[in-house]
């Protein structure tokens, strides 16, 4: 049976065991004189029971899913004679993807040699078997479940606070996930990350002033080495995002400071959300805005005036991430200026302030933690940014504080590494890991400290 | 207040009246400059695209002589499947400009229709082989070039780079003949991904989108609610109760392509997921939009007042049965607006999909949550990449249908807000 | 106001029921009333303010039904009334903090030492630095107290020099009598001090900028009995430099500080005398009522 059609098998096995033990507790009742003589309403006994059945078989059959590969895995390259089995990790790794190819059916088996088609033979036949003994255990376990659930029902047996103690560790484990996913993005850059410094040191990578990740595919390459200086990286990221910055921090904040203060209801009914929209437009859009409108109009202004403006110049790509990021800023500057008290605002006024002095005297001083918040929200998600730079920025490691040259960023060069062809264990590879974690754990602090200083903004007004 | 002080005061308000002016007049800028930004970037996008749902198609009178593609046995299955089908069109060309005998004068008169338009033939002789023998008049896709050259001729502004003079004297002939034509682009929604522009179309990237988003709502929404509804009303207040909250703070800030290296190292090379999948690409979404789900979800938990949950409490219902039965139906309308918005948030993204191989360039369009499968943005991003021309407009295009889908979703959250929320 | 929310306002805990139907009556009659003529002395001799036929509207609900009266050079007059009866909104006219509030249209006139405040030519700015307010709820700005009070003088350029501001900043601290407990603290924030302290360290922001007339909204209602009394011996104090006038909820403390009391009953002006003879034999039945305790 196929996984999919087992659970959905297993959902009408726990639909037939909540009837089976509702039924049973309602006849139980009605022997002793009513619902009201059970410990818990009828349904609950039902519910008890499909939990008790579907938690432990579903369990199961995904622990065994994620397991049955590897070991299929093992078992099949057992048998293949020792001289075909490949040392290096990608070598084996292809050959596997081989054998599964052939077991499957999608290269012919004509033309392969014999071990090969063995093999595949042979790991057919085990994920038959796989197949097979998960379907009949996980039926098996189902059937012994639903069956103790049933003879758990007594009007003494308590089934409400089970299954409710069962439901709220599920959701606690829900809750978890996030903290799962945390787990898991350290892990994944971690552990790449250390390998690449096996090979490239810390010292070189953080402070290394070139990047040039092409290594040699064949060891009697020249010139293949590769270095793996990220300082031209890391300098484009701030050089964009700081562009993108000198963009949305004024028109963002000017903008918010308008509509909060000045703007009357219909004029901010409707500018709010139409600059909202903005937010709302995918990055792959503004990449494309940037690329394909924004750089060939600048390029051709820097020719007009005399200018030698790159057409993949950081301004065009920190330009446009700038537009990206204006609803960003606005938003969040609009909710703390809203939030600093109108009282504050009358006693300013009262004491013949102008409107203007009023917000530059006491509204923005008082809003600004939170403004700051969210302007370091603003460039965490600024050096995150991916789509933009990669299809409008360079590719190019130019070490260079111009922002009318093409530079390039550190999501640039993650894309470029990881896309394409690549083997894993590469140092361009691992590469991409070690920026990905550079990236990860300068945008973690950033938002901490921003998370922090909006929080406590927060509380001081509430 | 002594004549003195009301002197200065006096003297210095015209300075301050005009400094109110200019620093009103900044923030007018800074709201005209960011609604520009939005009419600019629409108007941008409107233009480059709009052409691109009407395609330039050719009238030809097509013989389906089976002489004509080279086969002797139109019941030979092989030889059908080898058959040099684009010749029906080439011959019909032919016929219609006899004067063109020269070889190199002859391929660029063939390259006026599309080359694709040999699998149509194929395609409908397959289907229905009753119309061998006979003639039909149709309309055949021309070729990106062509297309882009009738387009901006008909603007009066024509790009003709990639024509020869032959070809444009032809193109006019054929205008004046009335065999020339823009008609709506079927193609456009019927077809996946292609190396030549005309033929490619976006149904694939519109199904994988569908798949993947499917499997991310199923996955994240659930566990969204349930942590959101752990967190509100179980979560007893401690130190693991707080890391949760920071952590999941944070993830609504971590750049999205984190969450493509996760998919990469954990998904594909820790678990073996095949690459370029909607189920891939969904766990990676869901993962990416639960944070936002689950701080909406928290949201709206938070708006039902605790006097419902007292009364519940009161006629002795359990904490459980009290948040089933009243903060859960209470806070549903907030919970699925911001699963639309998450799922908007999740239909626009690209970088994490990059990441797990969902660029690949596929042509078949998938028929299931496991098949090799690209989504909108990343086919946006592909056509981006193509060096023809046409493809600008093609691009432009799948944004405008992109933009539409996420309006119809932001209409849709927008409207669930106004309608089902309460306010207490 | 509806009449179902009218009968709310009036509480009959303990009263005559019969009195307590004869109040209704006369505010009845005051409803429906066109035009109706404030009892007392509302108008002076000597006036520093002047308000004369003023209306005040929220949108097309009226707030201040054709106000007549006058304010007195140095005297402290207090404005008291049931909740919402418009006496905060009246306040509010005399130093067009009105403004601020979009929907708020005033119509009348409105005279200080015979200049129309609602002059459009007027500019709002040096008003509100003559006439100086301080809020129901202790207000200072998130910044160092000595800041708090240099404000005003900072915004206007009062002083000329660094010397001249700390004299300036001094002076009103001493003024509003919190020097003692703030001079050795004055650069740590003004959100730091205890509420009575932040409603004196607003009321010497306000006379930082010496203004003429004082305005005084409820300025005790957040405030404990102790720290009330320092602020009600302040505000005996400052009635011989400044003009005030002072919304209060409480009666006693209106029967404390002021020389003239004005009663406001659903936005119109029925009564103004001398404060003794207001709380010991009011003219107007509503007027009785209220002080009596009749209604909230």
């Amino acid at each position: 049976m196929q996984t999919s059609t087992l659970v959905l098998f297993l959902f009408v096995i726990a639909v037939f065991a909540f009837y089976s033990s509702q039924n049973r507790s309602i006849s139980i009742a009605g022997k002793l004189g009513g619902i009201r003589k059970l410990s818990s309403l009828p349904s609950y006994y039902g519910t008890y029971s499909v939990l008790l059945t579907l938690v432990p078989v579903l369990l199961f059959i995904s622990l065994w899913i994620s397991l049955d590969q590897l070991v299929i895995e093992r078992l099949v390259v057992e048998k293949i004679p020792k001289e075909y089995v490949p040392l290096n990790t990608s070598d084996y790794q292809l050959m596997i993807n081989k054998i599964m190819s052939i077991s499957g059916g999608i290269i012919k088996n004509d033309s392969v040699p014999s071990w090969q088609l063995d093999a595949a033979v042979r790991m057919r036949q085990l994920s038959v078997i796989s197949q097979w003994s998960i379907t009949c255990l996980s039926i098996f376990m189902a059937s012994i479940l639903v069956y103790w659930g049933f003879r758990r029902v007594s009007e003494n047996f308590n089934a409400r606070p089970v299954v409710e103690t069962i439901m709220e560790r599920m959701l606690l484990a829900s809750a978890c996930i996030a903290i799962f996913t945390t787990i898991g993005i350290i892990f994944s850059v971690l552990f790449e990350s250390i390998q690449f410094f096996r090979k490239v040191p810390l010292f070189d990578f953080i402070f290394g002033l070139e990047w040039s990740p092409q290594t040699a595919i064949r060891e009697d390459q020249v010139g293949s080495s590769g270095s793996f200086g990220a300082v031209p990286l890391f300098v484009g990221t701030i050089l964009i995002s700081l562009v993108a910055m000198v963009i949305a921090v004024p028109i963002g904040l000017m903008s918010a400071i308008y509509l909060a203060e000045y703007a009357n209801t219909s004029v901010r009914a409707f500018a709010k959300p139409t600059l909202e929209i903005l937010a709302g437009i995918p990055t792959v859009v503004y990449g494309f805005f940037a690329a394909i409108t924004v750089a060939p109009v600048l390029r051709d202004f820097g020719e007009s005036v005399g200018l030698d403006i790159a057409s993949e110049s950081a301004l065009a790509a920190g330009a446009v991430m700038g537009i990206m990021i204006i609803p960003f800023i606005s938003s969040i500057a609009d909710d703390v200026i809203s939030a600093v008290p109108q009282s504050m605002r009358d006693g300013s006024l009262a004491m013949g302030a102008t409107h203007s002095e009023t917000v530059k005297r006491v509204v923005i001083p008082a809003a600004l933690p939170g403004i700051v918040g969210g302007i370091l929200l603003a460039i965490s998600r600024a050096i995150g940014e991916t789509m933009i730079v990669v299809m409008a920025a360079g590719l190019a490691a130019n070490l260079s504080i111009n922002p009318l040259d093409a530079v390039t960023t550190v999501t640039v060069q993650i894309v470029t590494l990881l896309t394409g062809d690549q083997e894993f264990d590469s140092a361009k590879t691992l590469a991409a890991f070690a920026l990905g974690l550079m990236l990860f754990v300068v945008t973690l602090m950033l938002n901490i400290f921003a998370l922090q200083i909006v929080k406590k903004y927060r509380e001081q007004y509430e | 207040m002594s004549k003195d002080n009301r002197k200065k005061i006096r003297e210095s308000l015209a300075k301050r009246n005009r400094s109110e002016r200019h620093f009103q007049w900044f923030g007018k800028l800074g709201v005209i400059l960011g609604l520009a930004a939005v009419v600019l970037l629409f108007v941008d996008i409107i233009s480059k695209g709009s052409g691109a749902f009407r395609a330039t198609y050719i009238q030809l009178e097509i013989e389906y002589d089976p002489d004509a593609i080279g086969v002797l046995d139109v019941n030979d299955t092989e030889e059908l499947i080898f058959a040099n089908w684009q010749n029906f069109a080439k011959k019909s060309l032919r016929d219609l400009f006899p004067e063109v005998t020269k070889r190199g004068e002859k391929r660029k008169l063939n390259n006026l229709v599309s080359e694709g338009a040999g699998f149509d033939f194929r395609d409908q002789l397959t289907q229905s082989p009753n119309l061998w023998g006979t003639k039909e008049t149709l309309w055949i896709l021309a070729d990106d070039d062509i297309d882009t050259y009738y387009k901006s001729w008909l603007d009066d502004d024509p790009f003709s780079a990639r024509l020869t003079s032959e070809q444009i004297k032809w193109i006019d002939q054929l205008h004046s003949k009335g065999l020339i034509a823009l008609k709506f682009n079927t193609k456009f929604f019927e077809r996946g991904d292609s190396r030549e522009p005309e033929q490619a179309g976006i149904k694939g990237a519109l199904i994988g989108s569908f798949f993947t988003l499917v499997l991310t709502l199923l996955m994240s929404f659930p566990m969204g609610v349930t942590a959101a509804i752990y967190l509100e009303e179980f979560a007893p207040k401690n130190k693991w109760t707080d890391l949760i909250e920071v952590n999941i703070n944070n993830l609504a800030a971590v750049p999205s392509i984190i969450f493509g290296l996760l998919g990469l190292a954990i998904f594909i090379n820790f678990f073996g997921i095949p690459r370029s999948i909607p189920v891939l690409g969904a766990i990676v979404l869901a993962l990416m939009t639960l944070p936002t789900i689950i701080i909406t979800s928290r949201a709206a938990i938070k708006s039902v007042p605790p006097s419902i949950r007292e009364a519940a409490l009161g006629v002795g219902a359990s904490k459980f049965q009290t948040t089933l039965h009243h903060v859960l139906p209470l806070s549903l309308p907030g919970m699925l607006t911001g699963a639309i918005i998450g799922m908007a948030r999740a239909l626009g993204e690209t970088a994490p999909l990059l990441m797990i191989g969902m660029v690949a360039f596929i042509v078949d369009i998938p028929g299931g949550f496991t098949d090799p499968a690209t989504v909108l943005p990343v086919q946006i991003f592909l056509w981006i990449d193509s060096p023809e021309r046409a493809f600008v407009e093609k691009t432009s295009a799948a944004i405008i249908i992109l933009l539409s889908f996420l309006m119809v979703m932001n209409f849709i959250a927008v409207y669930l807000r106004k309608r089902l929320e309460r306010r207490w | 106001m509806s009449n179902s929310k009218l009968s709310q306002s009036i509480s009959t805990d303990g009263a005559d029921p019969k009195i307590s139907e004869q109040v209704l009556d006369v505010e009845k009659d005051l409803l429906s009333m066109e035009s109706y003529s404030t009892i007392g002395n509302n108008l002076v001799e000597d006036a520093k303010m002047s308000v004369r036929n003023v209306n005040v509207f929220y949108g097309d609900k009226q707030a201040i039904f054709d106000v007549h009266m006058d304010i007195k050079k140095n005297e402290v007059i207090a404005m008291i009334g049931p909740s919402g009866c418009g006496k905060s909104t009246f306040l509010r006219t005399l130093n067009r903090m009105n403004d601020t509030i979009d929907s708020c249209v005033v119509s009348g006139e409105v005279t200080m030492d015979g200049e129309n405040l609602y002059d459009p030519k007027l500019d709002v700015v040096e008003l509100r630095a003559r006439v100086g307010m301080v809020f129901q709820k202790p207000n200072p700005f998130p910044k160092s107290i000595f800041e708090n009070v240099a404000y005003g003088p900072r915004l206007h350029g009062l002083a000329d020099s660094k010397v001249d501001l700390d004299e300036l900043v001094e002076n009103s601290l001493k003024k509003a009598g919190l020097w003692e407990e703030a001079k050795d603290r004055l650069h740590q924030p003004g959100t730091g001090l205890s509420g009575g302290q932040q409603q004196r360290l607003c009321i010497a922001r306000a006379i930082a900028v010496e203004p003429e007339v004082i305005l005084m909204d409820e300025p005790c209602s957040a405030l404990d009995p102790i720290a009330t009394a320092r602020i009600e011996e302040l505000i005996e104090e400052l009635s011989q430099n400044f003009t005030i006038a002072i919304v209060t909820h409480s009666m006693q403390q209106a029967a404390r500080v002021s020389h003239r009391t004005a009663y406001f009953h659903l936005g119109k002006l029925i009564e103004v005398n001398p404060t003794e003879t207001v709380f010991t034999m009011p003219e107007h039945k509503l007027t009785e009522a209220y002080i009596t305790g009749r209604f909230g």
